[in-house]
């Protein structure tokens, strides 16, 4: 029999029992309707932290105190009986050296810690920074009204405050009009002078609830570090995509002529964009096969669903089986035939599954939108493609238990069965 | 003579455990092209082990038998398929039709199996016409009466135009007056094409339009009779 004619009438068979048909075709469709929803949301989570780090600029370098060897994030604190040493103002303007680093753009130095903003009785725990003017260009921030932290607050160290726009939707419920107004950090009172434009969720928390304020003001009044002119990070703006490489290693070599460390046992971290794009590619990865590994199990699950059915169908036609033989049908035919039947049932579960997953993939961007998420779930052909196979094989791997006993069956006894 | 059948000292023994059955002992007789023979025998005498045995269902445990020219004793599963596609027709007591496919689809599995591609439809459309059934081609079995059922099977028995129609008793689920329609439609298509007819019947009646009737006792070949029907 040609291959044609066999699916023709393992459609013929599987449509004589819908009902039937219809439940196995389910396992499967569960299964792969859960393989492609789960590897989208997996891949969506992996393009959506990938987006929103290229969104904080190609060209930018972070420099934290810690080294790159020690467990732990970087800044979360040195070696047992280190002799670390912080960075300090003077790294980051000694960075700014014509000839030592020339890949340097722009340095922009800043403390980071958290405190509570209110405005009368509404309240909001927010991130606040100490930054200088820098701060602004090298974090490619935008204003949506108002000015950005200038020399004279610093040099003034003025209690004046830059509101992200979700932290000034916090306190005051909307996000205009609010330059001017005073609003309470920590309990010390501080003029707000600008308003920046929403981002969208980052990387590292959103950037939109945040509170900035001069470098010098968070240094001597909010937040306190060990010596007078340590800071938390430097971020470092290179001059073009290109001169990253190269401003890394003249960073690198500038502190690690200040701090005088040895080589190889540097007290600081440097990181670029792509590195975070690494490590979090890394993370998302490991979520979308741990994601898709559980679903694959309920395919399993499906596939275990088929041979049950193709069991009872064998024993159910062995009288049938037993004519076929009688009227020429080969082993060969008869395997055909049943393994045809299973692998089209999983087949159309598979495609039926594809789009429910599909379906289910845009579902959850719906219900992300409508929070206010910005992720979007990805169906790619490569997880269409895997889900199509693998379930035409799973069809194909249970039919084969099946089909091989319907095949093997004695004509004359399959003929005598009742 | 021009032989279709040649068994030599056929033996078949079931093993059940302990016990072995004899369900055939040491059956020798020949059919030539053409003859129509009957089958006869009280219950458990060997006559379905004999069909099953001559249809290439089974094979015997010793003996030889011979097939329109091919020695089929020894051969594997796939071949004795092939011979039974290619030069047997079955008709069952039961009609053994598939209830999913129509009369027209009944018929041509034995096409489709042959590997045919091509023409089968008007092959087994020209089958149903000779069994009298051109009206009932696109009906599903269970729209059909027990008789037009076994006509179908009597169709699908004769579309591969086999050297021999083997009948275990397939007149056993009709009634009498039915039955002797689908005995005249098979003794008919015998004169006809000049297909060799092996029936296996407990009707006296039926069996002695057959022109040999051989009498099984106990798995043996107790007697050759000779019947009413046409010389061979
Ligand atoms: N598959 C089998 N296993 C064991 N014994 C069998 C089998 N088939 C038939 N027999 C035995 O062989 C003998 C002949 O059976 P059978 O050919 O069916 O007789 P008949 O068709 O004449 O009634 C009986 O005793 C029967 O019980
Ligand atoms: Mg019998």
């Amino acid at each position: 029999m040609s291959f044609t004619q066999a699916i023709i009438e393992a459609l013929e068979s599987l449509n004589g029992n819908k009902m039937r048909s219809g439940l196995t075709v389910l396992g499967i469709v569960i299964g792969v309707a859960a393989v492609i929803a789960m590897l989208a949301v997996g891949n969506g989570a992996q393009a959506s932290i990938t987006g929103s780090i290229s969104s904080i600029g190609t060209n930018l370098l972070f420099v934290f105190s810690g080294s790159p060897n020690q467990e732990g994030p970087p800044g979360s604190g040195g070696r047992s009986g280190n002799n670390e040493r912080p960075l300090t103002l003077g790294d980051a303007n000694a960075l700014l050296d014509q000839f030592a680093a020339p890949s340097v753009e722009m340095v922009a130095p800043a403390i980071q810690g958290n405190g509570l903003l209110n405005f009368s009785s509404e309240k909001t725990n927010t991130s606040i920074s100490g930054v200088t003017p820098e701060y602004y260009q090298v974090r490619n921030l935008e204003l949506a009204e108002g000015e950005f932290i200038n020399q004279e607050h610093i040099l003034g160290r003025m209690s004046v405050t830059v509101l992200g726009p979700e932290t000034a939707i916090a306190l005051f419920g909307h996000a205009d009009g609010v330059v001017g107004e005073t609003i309470r950090i920590e309990g010390q009172p501080f003029r707000i002078i600008g308003v920046l434009v929403a981002r969208g969720g980052g990387a590292f928390g959103s950037e939109d609830n945040a509170a900035y304020i001069p470098f010098t003001t968070a240094q001597a009044r909010l937040i306190k570090r060990g010596s007078r002119d340590q800071v938390d990070v430097i971020f470092v703006q290179a001059t073009t995509a290109e001169a990253v490489p190269s401003a890394v290693e003249e960073v690198s070599s500038i502190i690690r002529q200040r701090h005088r460390t040895p080589v190889g046992l540097d007290d600081f971290t440097v990181f670029t964009q792509q590195d975070f794009l690494s490590i979090f590619s890394q993370i998302t990865g490991v979520l979308t096969i741990f994601l898709g590994g559980i679903a694959g199990i309920s395919l399993l699950v499906g596939g275990i669903g088929i041979m049950n059915i193709m069991l009872v169908s064998v024993t159910e036609r062995t009288k049938e089986i037993g004519l076929r033989k009688a009227l020429g049908a080969r082993k060969r035919d008869i395997l055909l035939q049943f393994l045809t039947e299973s692998s089209l049932l999983s087949l159309i579960g598979g495609i039926i599954g594809i789009i429910f997953g599909w379906v289910i993939a845009r579902i959850v961007e719906q219900v992300a939108t409508a929070t206010g998420n910005n992720f979007i779930p990805i169906v790619g052909w490569d997880a269409v493609l895997l889900s199509t196979g693998f379930s035409a094989a799973i069809g194909l791997f249970f039919g084969i238990y099946p089909a091989s006993r319907a095949a093997n069956l004695e004509p004359v006894e399959a003929l005598r069965y009742e | 003579m021009d032989w279709v059948i040649e068994a030599r000292s056929l033996t078949k023994t079931y093993v059940m455990g302990e016990i072995e059955v004899q369900a055939l002992r040491d059956v020798s007789f020949d059919v030539t092209r053409g003859e129509v023979v009957a089958i006869m025998g009280p219950s458990g005498s060997g006559k379905s082990t004999m069909m099953n045995t001559l249809g290439c269902l089974d094979r015997p445990t010793s003996g030889e038998y011979i097939l329109d020219g091919e020695s089929v004793a020894q051969m594997n599963d796939d071949q004795l398929a092939s011979v039974r596609n290619r030069k047997i027709g079955f008709v069952f007591q039961s009609f053994n039709l598939l209830s999913r496919l129509t009369a027209l689809g009944n018929v041509e599995l034995p096409l489709r199996y042959a590997g045919l591609t091509q023409g089968r439809r008007e092959r087994a459309q020209k089958a149903l016409e000779a069994v009298g059934l051109a009206d009932r081609m696109t009906h599903r079995p269970y729209e059909l009466s027990g008789g037009q059922q076994q006509r179908v099977a009597v169709a699908r028995a004769l579309v591969n135009n086999p050297a021999i129609i083997m009948a275990d008793e397939p007149t056993g689920n009709l009634d009498s007056k039915v039955g002797k329609e689908i005995m005249n439609l098979l003794l008919s298509l015998n004169k006809e094409l000049g297909t060799t007819l092996v029936i296996v019947t407990h009707d006296q009646k039926i069996a002695e339009q057959a022109q040999r009737i051989i009498r099984l006792k106990d798995g043996e070949l107790d007697v050759i009779e000779k019947g009413n029907g046409g010389s061979a």
